[in-house]
């Protein structure tokens, strides 16, 4: 079947399984809102300096803070469909306004970082599959693993340490040169020079998973039966790994892509704190040290979002990778 | 009845005609891949079960030059843990000498001190032990609770195996380290709430496992064969299922308690750890402010975690090896 | 006129073992020959010595093999690849994970022309089609861009034929292909099989353990056992008067459908024993599961020979033996 028709009908069923899940993470996040200690009203309370029972009992009533959970479950759940996530004092704006003034940063980030995990591990692990069982194997095997067992936060410390303050060849947080006017290519390579090391720090714990993956995808399908038909038809090595194994291979490898989106979130969090870097993770760092349990939330809320949708963007690559995706 | 195709020469219909209807295309298979999951892809896919000898299982592990280094690691920094008490007995949060000292500068420093004077050596060695008792008490936790959950979902079907995926689904979707940061920073922070915390959001995975196989397993003969002499589902679970379910979820616990001491690194690193323990992860919080110029605060209790955490992932690679026996013959 | 393909004295080892010993076979144009044998009696990785394809571990150790005056063994990489596929072809057993499962068949045809042939997409396209068509898919237009797994298993196999025809090859090499498919469509894939060998002149090498297909569509018959020949005969020679005590082992193995015959009149004559390894073994490597065997048998390999040029058996006792049971039924 064209691979539109694929797309089209995986889009469909993904979107309607998210359903059940987005709304599940809706309540629990509002209960987690409740659990939380202390709540807007005390906030408020303690910012404007009176801090009475009573002005706190108006406060409370005046934000509909006293009224019977299903009802705040209510109100929240309608304030979710105005896209509104809540109001954060220490900020002085909304937390949805905050959150997407953050995300581009974060965004960005993540991106990057999953670009280097994947071609350095594709490439690692492609060298893994060729040797494998041989001493190159074995040795990039535990180089990948050591990769898997580093703190993203103490590597981001780490090269700093060697990039920044030893060499001093990269800067050693934030996301581009303050101040300055650069327009066009100059400012891309500005920020590429910020963004290299938060994005390798990232990336490093992932290439070990995509080597790995790639070496285990690559011998299986070497040993399949239509790699012996088209070497059998005269094709080069080359021609074969191309167009016959690589594409394959591809497909377990794209479909685990989508799987990381959450463990790369939480990454960034620590990532995002050790360059200063202006994102998401920052952010909820510092709303971790002020107590600031409506932003946290907010950003639990759009980080399980984004996941979905990486999800589903996952899905239709794999549907238009794969064939007997979607047959009945 | 023939026709000429063109370069090819007259091929006569022969006696039998072509196939007049398509037979029934085979449905495709959902691609083994969909259960993957790092650090070795193959070490998830639980689809055929394989009965593993455990002697054979042995040798193979302590054949294994990778495993036998993790194994031997693991029981120093098991041995440290434990001794950390008797060789340091003084509190590692005290400060014992000069500040800033290099690690080799003075002999009763030899890992130097932090800038309140701190022996390094002695947070190091005490640091161990929360490492070591969350990651095994959070793992310990999570893995019964999720077998258990799992076991009966994969066992019985039905409502409690439809809420579990959906549960799955949900802790899948939410990004771990941040729903454990939110959790932490609810309940305050202390070794316990730390503990339960990761057991929280890692049981959701071994359940989502123990699902799969005892799925796997319940349609085997074996088990057919069980129930037929009418044993009870309890003494199925656990002397028949079981033990053929154990071999994948071993290799993961591993990990897992590789992972939670990451993520418990992680949390002290944020100051969301036990306030009152020294950590590893908070010697590189506290030492970050000075990463420019004494770096070596940051550095030797990082190189303490990537040891210990390496040790923990050869240890579930030797594993892997040793009780997935189709797979070893790739190596 | 010289055959096309002159096996001499072939012989595969992998590290432990010697699957193949001293193998030798001749295949004219436009001659079907089959290789009959158990599992395991090596007649696969002959397949897979012709087109140089052997798994990494095994080696051709010694043997001459001649193709249309090349000698093949001496080819270097580049001029073996363009062999395979034009002048010789291969189709193998399992035609569902013979083909590769994201790629359209018309595409992995088409590679094959485009490969060899160096055509256009357009014009592979088109001669795709015809290939599809001559192997009698109906619907050819629009199966062409149908992924494998959307056909059936027959439909499945036709494709790999058409893949192996395409360049209208001198040999074809068929290991078992129509084992994995319905007793039904076996008949319809080996009638193909035999139309367009006569219609394009090829030699067939047909790889098969089952003696009815050799019994229909050979010219020639190679028994192998362990790696070795141990018969070679016409079939009606074969079934008529079969030599070698395997072979006759085999013919009386397989259930008599005429007659009187009934499943309860009387066993199956199994040959006792199995096929064992074919390392270290002097001797005749029938000799554990020989009902005549003597001493002398277990002393070095008999040589195979020859009653005629066209009958050959690997054992001194044949004129002694015993009559068999009749096998003639098994020859039309």
């Amino acid at each position: 079947m064209p691979a539109l028709v694929r797309i089209g009908r995986t889009l469909r069923r993904t979107l309607l399984q998210a359903v059940p899940t987005i709304l599940g993470i809706v309540i629990l996040n509002f209960f987690l809102l409740q659990l939380a200690p202390g709540d807007a009203a005390d906030v408020l309370a303690g910012e404007a300096g009176s801090a009475t029972e009573e002005s706190v009992a108006a406060l409370r009533a005046r934000f509909g803070l006293d009224s019977p959970v299903l009802e705040q479950l209510a109100t929240y759940l309608g304030n979710l469909a105005q896209f509104s996530l809540g109001f954060s004092p220490r900020y002085g704006m909304p937390v949805a306004d905050l959150i997407a003034q953050r995300l581009p940063g974060t965004l960005t980030l993540m991106a990057v970082a999953l670009l280097i995990a994947i071609l350095l591990g594709v490439v690692l692990g492609s060298l893994m599959a060729t040797f494998a069982g041989r001493i190159p194997d074995r040795l990039l095997s535990v180089f990948s693993l050591l990769f898997y067992s580093i703190p993203s936060f103490w590597i981001g410390l780490m090269l700093i340490v060697l990039f920044s303050v030893k060499l001093g060849w990269l800067p050693s947080g934030g996301a581009g040169t303050i101040g300055s006017q650069l327009k066009g290519l100059p400012l891309l390579l500005d920020k590429a020079r910020y963004m290299v090391l938060p994005a390798t720090s990232l990336a490093l714990f992932y290439v070990a998973i995509y080597a790995r993956l790639t070496r285990a995808a690559m011998l299986e399908v070497k040993n399949q039966d239509f790699v012996r038909t088209a070497y059998a038809k005269g094709l080069t090595p080359f021609g074969v790994t191309a167009r016959h194994i690589l594409r394959n291979a591809l497909i377990p490898i794209t479909t685990m892509a989508g799987m990381h989106i959450g463990g790369m979130l939480g990454g960034a969090v620590v990532v995002e704190t050790v360059y200063s870097w202006p994102g998401l993770g920052r952010l909820a760092f510092e709303a971790v040290m002020g107590r600031d349990f409506t932003v946290l939330l907010g950003i639990l809320l759009l980080s399980s979002l984004l996941v979905i949708i990486a999800n589903a963007a996952v899905d239709l690559v794999h549907a238009w990778l794969d064939p007997r995706i979607g047959a009945r | 009845m023939s026709a000429d195709f063109g370069a090819y020469p007259a091929v006569t219909g022969g006696a039998y005609a072509a196939p007049a209807t398509n037979e029934q295309a085979t449905a495709p298979e959902r691609p083994a891949w969909s259960n993957v999951k790092a650090p070795d892809a193959r070490s998830q896919q639980s689809a055929a079960v394989a009965i593993t000898n455990g002697r054979r299982a042995l040798g193979v592990f302590l054949a294994n030059p990778n495993a036998l280094f993790g194994t031997a690691f693991l029981a120093l920094v098991i041995g440290v843990a434990l001794l950390a008490p008797v060789l340091y007995p003084d509190d590692p949060l005290s400060m014992v000498g000069k500040p800033f000292l290099w690690p080799g500068q003075d002999p009763a420093f030899p890992l130097g001190t932090d800038s309140l004077g701190r022996d390094v050596l002695a947070g190091i060695l005490h640091g161990s032990r929360i490492s070591l008792f969350v990651g095994l008490m959070a793992t310990a936790l999570g893995l019964t609770f999720g077998v258990i959950v799992g076991a009966i979902a994969g066992y019985f079907g039905g409502w409690v195996d439809d809420l579990l995926v959906r549960l799955v689904e949900i802790f899948q979707t939410l990004p771990s380290f941040v729903l454990l940061v939110v959790l932490v920073a609810i309940v305050q922070p202390s070794a316990t709430t730390v503990t339960l915390a990761i057991a929280v959001i890692s049981w959701p995975t071994v359940a989502r496992l123990t699902r799969a196989e005892f799925r796997a397993i319940r349609e085997k003969d074996f088990v057919m064969a069980a129930r037929s002499l009418g044993y009870g589902h309890s003494r199925i679970i656990f002397r028949e299922i079981l033990p053929n379910a154990l071999p994948p979820i071993i290799v993961t616990s591993s990990v897992m308690v590789a992972t939670a001491i990451l993520m418990e690194s992680a949390l002290s690193f944020m100051g969301l750890g036990d306030p009152n323990v020294v950590s590893w992860g908070s010697m590189i919080g506290t030492g970050r402010e000075l990463v420019r110029t004494a770096w070596y605060l940051t550095a030797l209790p990082g190189l303490a975690i990537v040891f210990t955490v390496l040790a923990l992932n050869l240890i579930g690679d030797g594993l892997n090896d040793a009780l997935n026996p189709r797979f070893s013959g790739d190596r | 006129m010289a055959p096309l393909l002159q096996v001499e004295n072939l012989t595969i080892g992998f590290p432990r073992a010697e699957p193949v010993r001293n193998l030798s076979f001749e295949v004219s144009a436009g001659e079907t020959l089959a290789i009959v044998g158990e599992s395991g009696s090596g007649k696969s990785l002959t397949a897979l010595a012709l087109m140089q394809l052997l798994p990494r571990a095994a080696r051709v150790t010694s043997g001459r093999i001649v193709f249309d005056d090349h000698n093949l063994l001496g080819l270097d990489a580049r001029e073996m690849r363009q062999l395979r596929g034009r002048d010789i072809a291969m189709i193998f057993q399992e035609p569902m994970t013979s083909l590769n499962p994201v790629m359209s068949i018309g595409r992995q045809i088409g590679e094959v022309l485009k490969v060899h042939e160096k055509l256009s997409g357009r014009a592979a396209r088109e001669r795709t089609i015809e290939l599809l068509k001559l192997v009698r898919i109906p619907a050819a237009e629009k199966r062409v861009d149908d992924y494998p797994h959307q056909l059936s298993g027959g439909m499945r196999q036709r494709v790999m034929i058409a893949m192996a025809v395409a360049c209208r090859p001198k040999l074809l090499i068929a290991d078992e292909p129509t084992t994995a498919l319905d007793v039904t469509i076996q008949a319809q894939v080996l009638d193909l099989l035999d139309t367009l060998r006569r219609e394009l002149k090829m030699a067939v090498v047909l790889i098969t353990h089952d003696l009815g297909v050799v019994a229909q569509w050979a010219d020639k018959v190679v028994v192998m056992y362990a790696g070795q020949k141990v018969e070679q005969a016409l079939p009606g020679d074969l079934f008529n008067d079969p030599l070698h005590p395997y072979t006759r082992g085999l013919l009386s193995a397989s259930p008599r459908l005429k007659n009187d015959f009934h499943y309860l009149s009387g066993p199956l004559t199994e040959i006792p024993g199995s096929i064992v390894s074919a390392a270290g073994e002097a001797g005749c490597p029938f000799k554990p599961r020989c009902r005549e065997a003597r001493a002398s048998c277990g002393h070095q390999v008999p040589p195979l020979i020859a009653r005629t040029p066209d009958r050959l058996v690997a054992c001194p006792f044949t004129s002694s033996l015993k009559a068999v049971p009749d096998a003639a039924h098994l020859s039309h």
